[in-house]
């Protein structure tokens, strides 16, 4: 009964949503005052139906309901408690539901808080939201609802994919499309400032928070979804440029760069039409990745079993949503003409030109991706593009980009001096300089490339670090006024400090895990020792034992390092009983300076002995660190007050250094 | 101070200059690594015609042969024939297969060909143990020996 309620609130929902996506549209057109207060209470209607129907859904999985399909196919009663409820956006109907609930909720948001909103931009913003909305709610009940019973129910269920049995890819889905999908609300001021051909501050001051709050949650999902490939494939690796993980990049790149024009939008009242764009491709590029994972046109690790007319579907939503997105652009585009004007060298200047390398190295990404597809769809034979192509475009793209991170906040508004940024970024050029010929000379096995990668994190480091001495006037003034600018400093000041430093730890990680990775494959009997990087691994045993739902094989390494560095890392191989799959749980032991890593693997039926693969991944735990002080920065940023959800008639508090031209 | 024409077209020179670079980039990284996908009769017929050249990277997928997955002698190494149903090639791997690898399991490896053997540097299986590769499809479909899979709900 339940889950009937629940997919009579899903198709209410829809038929809520595609009136919310006109009337309002037209009300605000006519200027007609009843249809336009339709919005507001449409989108909480909306919001709450969407509630109930995952409730519904919620608790069919948590009560093992197997006359739902969807559940049947999804859950298992022997799974634990955390997984049944992971469950329900641990396949495709469930997470496209969960799409459409964030979806929602975004607009109820908008709904709620945004009184201060121009009236007539709210009901476009809520009204383009509701129209995306109707579009992904029909998608669900004409191709993956997921409230399809099944008669007559088996009796248990086919369990959940082994792989996603596990804490990290239990919230990896969910943060992925709270960023995802909140690059919608972009979109949809996008969109509607387009249909009324009027940005301005406010509007900026609007869509920068919602960018960063997509962005934060964005960036938290990518790293747990890396950090996840990394303990839980065995690799030893944790990007291995995989269409999905593109897939997910693409926006990440896109967002980034919108969410550094949208402070030249809001701040200088240029760079307008360029925020419009982004906003668009941002969420173009989420729905792309949408497409990619969902339709399986692509060979991918994270390719799922799945149905083309499915694919078809999303691809229409695509090219409609984003078709559409960029006729009203070109149409009203060159309307949008900024006041600020800028010298090329200046901040604005500075934030353009890096604008412009995430742009391309976004479209560089995304010909990679898709160019198999398109040699297939042209029937030129079947073809993959692989890392090092991603690695040798991706990374010069961003050498200057990271350069100019470092310099552009040192110059200044409209008009920037380069000779007095380069004076007070000296000491920090030395440090890169000796940095970098450093690690040159006292590592082993460094070549030019690693000591040019990790000069440019002492680079961005140090300078991201000058910036913020220079703010608070370090040496300037004496010490204890100096210690309270740093805590006066504004949060959204905070927010790129950290995000910039952040980086910065993480390009160290990045490059020295990519260069000086130690990697030993063997066969393995007890007691046999192997050196990997200075520490030795002595097999002890293997051992079988009876997890909750699935058996597994545990391995008991003793790892010594000289006399007083002794400890014991322990890698399991799991069979999952109901589905008889196995799956791979490496043991990790983080250090300052790397990541201890073993796995072990199938018994050698000859020898006796097992296979094992040790690694020594050098710097991995600074590009977690490093990556997490990024996420950081960017919910104190968000925290700010000037950033509180848009907050026009605070504007006097904010703007001191730079007034609206 | 620039005049408003110099400073427009002093950032489209800019942008024209990254956007060369990063063709110049993708146009070089795409002759390097690209890489085509084969089916086991294809690496057959066209290294015996010398279509292919054993120093190329290549792409090889099919189904496991039953029977087929054999250690070599240091225990680490596992070799393995991928078949199309219709002619099969000889793989060798060292180092641990993706937990899904298993016989009669579509796969897919890349890496080189030379002497009649297949040496890989990366197998991939995949997630979901329903799902077949559409390169394996794609390989059998070519040999004929295709059967539309059973459509498992």
């Amino acid at each position: 009964m339940i889950v009937e309620i629940g997919h009579f609130a899903l198709i209410l929902s829809l038929f809520v949503a595609a009136l919310q996506g006109t009337l309002p549209m037209v009300g605000a057109h006519r200027q007609n005052q009843s249809l336009m207060a339709i919005a507001a209470p449409a989108a909480l209607i909306q919001f709450a139906l969407i509630v109930g129907a995952f409730a519904a859904l919620t608790y069919a999985f948590v009560t093992s309901d197997f006359s739902v399909m969807n559940v049947a196919s999804n859950s298992h009663t022997a799974k634990p408690m955390l997984y049944k409820i992971s469950g329900v956006w641990g396949n495709h109907e469930g997470s496209m539901l969960l799409w459409a609930l964030i979806l929602a909720a975004y607009g109820a948001a908008i709904a709620a808080f945004g009184n201060n909103l121009r009236p007539s931009l709210k009901v476009r913003v809520l009204g383009v939201q509701s129209l995306i909305a109707t579009g992904v709610l029909a998608f669900i009940l004409l191709t993956s609802n997921p409230f399809l019973r099944l008669d007559p129910a088996p009796v248990n269920g086919n369990g959940l994919n082994p792989l996603l049995q596990d804490p990290g890819l239990a919230f990896h889905p969910p943060l992925l499309y709270l960023g995802y999908v909140g690059l919608s609300i972009t979109f949809s001021f996008a969109v509607a400032a387009l249909i009324e051909g009027r940005v301005d501050a406010a509007w900026a001051r609007w869509v920068r928070p919602w960018t960063l709050a997509a962005w934060c949650f964005l960036t938290a999902g990518i790293v747990l979804g890396s950090w996840w490939a990394y303990y839980e494939l065995g690799w030893g690796g944790w990007w291995f440029w995989d269409p999905v993980e593109n897939a997910s990049f693409m926006p990440w790149l896109a967002a980034t760069a919108l969410l550094h024009s949208a402070i030249v939008s809001e701040k200088r009242d240029s760079l307008k039409s360029w925020t419009i764009f982004l906003a668009i491709i941002a969420f173009g590029l989420s729905l792309l990745g949408t497409f990619l994972v969902r339709s399986g046109v692509i060979t991918s690790v994270h390719a799922f079993a799945s149905d083309p007319t499915r694919g078809v579907f999303i691809l229409l939503l695509l090219v409609i949503t984003i078709g559409g997105a960029f006729a009203l652009f070109a149409w009203r585009g060159p309307q949008l003409k900024g006041s600020g004007l800028f010298q090329p060298v200046s901040r604005e200047g500075g934030l353009l030109l890096n604008n412009f390398l995430l742009t391309v190295a976004a479209a560089s990404v995304l010909l990679g991706t898709l160019y198999p597809l398109f040699i297939d769809v042209l029937e030129l034979g079947k073809v993959s593009v692989g890392a090092p192509y991603f690695e040798s475009v991706f990374v010069p793209m961003m050498i200057p980009m990271i350069m100019v991170m470092g310099i552009a906040p040192f110059l200044k508004w409209k008009r920037g001096d380069f000779s007095s940024a380069s004076a007070k970024l000296k000491f920090a050029a030395l440090a890169t300089i000796i940095g970098g010929l450093l690690t040159w000379a006292l590592i082993d096995r460094a070549s030019a490339f690693a000591a040019f990668g990790i000069a440019l994190a002492i680079w961005l480091f140090a300078a991201t670090l000058t910036e913020l001495a220079g703010r608070i006037k370090l040496f300037q003034v004496p010490l204890a006024d100096s210690l309270s600018r740093l805590f006066r400093q504004p949060r959204a000041s905070w927010g790129m400090t950290l995000a910039h430093g952040g980086l910065a730890i993480a390009i160290a990680g990045i490059t020295a895990s990519s260069a000086w990775k130690v990697e030993s494959i063997q066969v393995m009997k007890f007691g046999d020792q192997v050196n990997v990087a200075g520490y030795t691994y002595t097999l002890k045993s293997v051992n079988e034992f009876q997890g909750p739902n699935y058996k597994g094989t545990r391995g008991t390494f003793i790892v010594t390092k000289g006399d007083d560095f002794k400890l014991t890392l322990e890698p399991e191989k799991r069979v999952y009983t109901v589905r008889a799959m196995p799956t791979t749980e490496a043991a990790i032991h983080p250090t300052f300076l790397g990541d201890l890593y073993a796995v072990v693997g199938d018994k050698d039926e000859k020898s006796g002995g097992y296979i094992t693969r040790l690694y020594f991944n050098p710097l991995v735990p600074w590009m977690w660190v490093g990556a997490m002080i990024m996420v950081l920065g960017a919910a104190v940023s968000l925290s700010d007050r000037r950033h509180r959800v848009g907050a026009p008639m605070k504007s006097k508090l904010v703007s001191g250094g730079a007034p609206a031209e | 101070m620039m005049k408003r024409k110099h400073r427009r077209l002093s950032f489209v020179a800019l942008g024209i200059l990254v956007l060369a670079a990063a063709a110049a980039l993708i146009l070089t990284a795409f002759e390097d690594n690209i890489v085509f996908f084969h089916s086991p009769t294809e690496i057959v017929e066209k290294f015996a015609k010398h279509e292919l050249r054993p120093e190329q990277r290549l792409r090889i997928g099919g189904l496991v042969e039953e029977g087929s997955v054999s250690k070599t002698a240091d225990g680490a190494t596992t070799r393995f024939k991928v078949t199309d149903l219709n002619k099969s090639v000889v793989v060798e791997f060292r180092g641990l297969l993706p937990d899904l690898f298993r016989e009669g399991q579509g796969i897919v490896a890349e890496g080189h060909y030379n002497n009649a053997i297949f040496t890989a540097r990366e197998v991939l299986a995949k997630h979901d143990e329903t799902y077949m590769p559409p390169e394996v499809a794609e390989a059998l479909k070519k040999s004929g020996q295709w059967k539309p899979a059973e459509k498992k709900k």
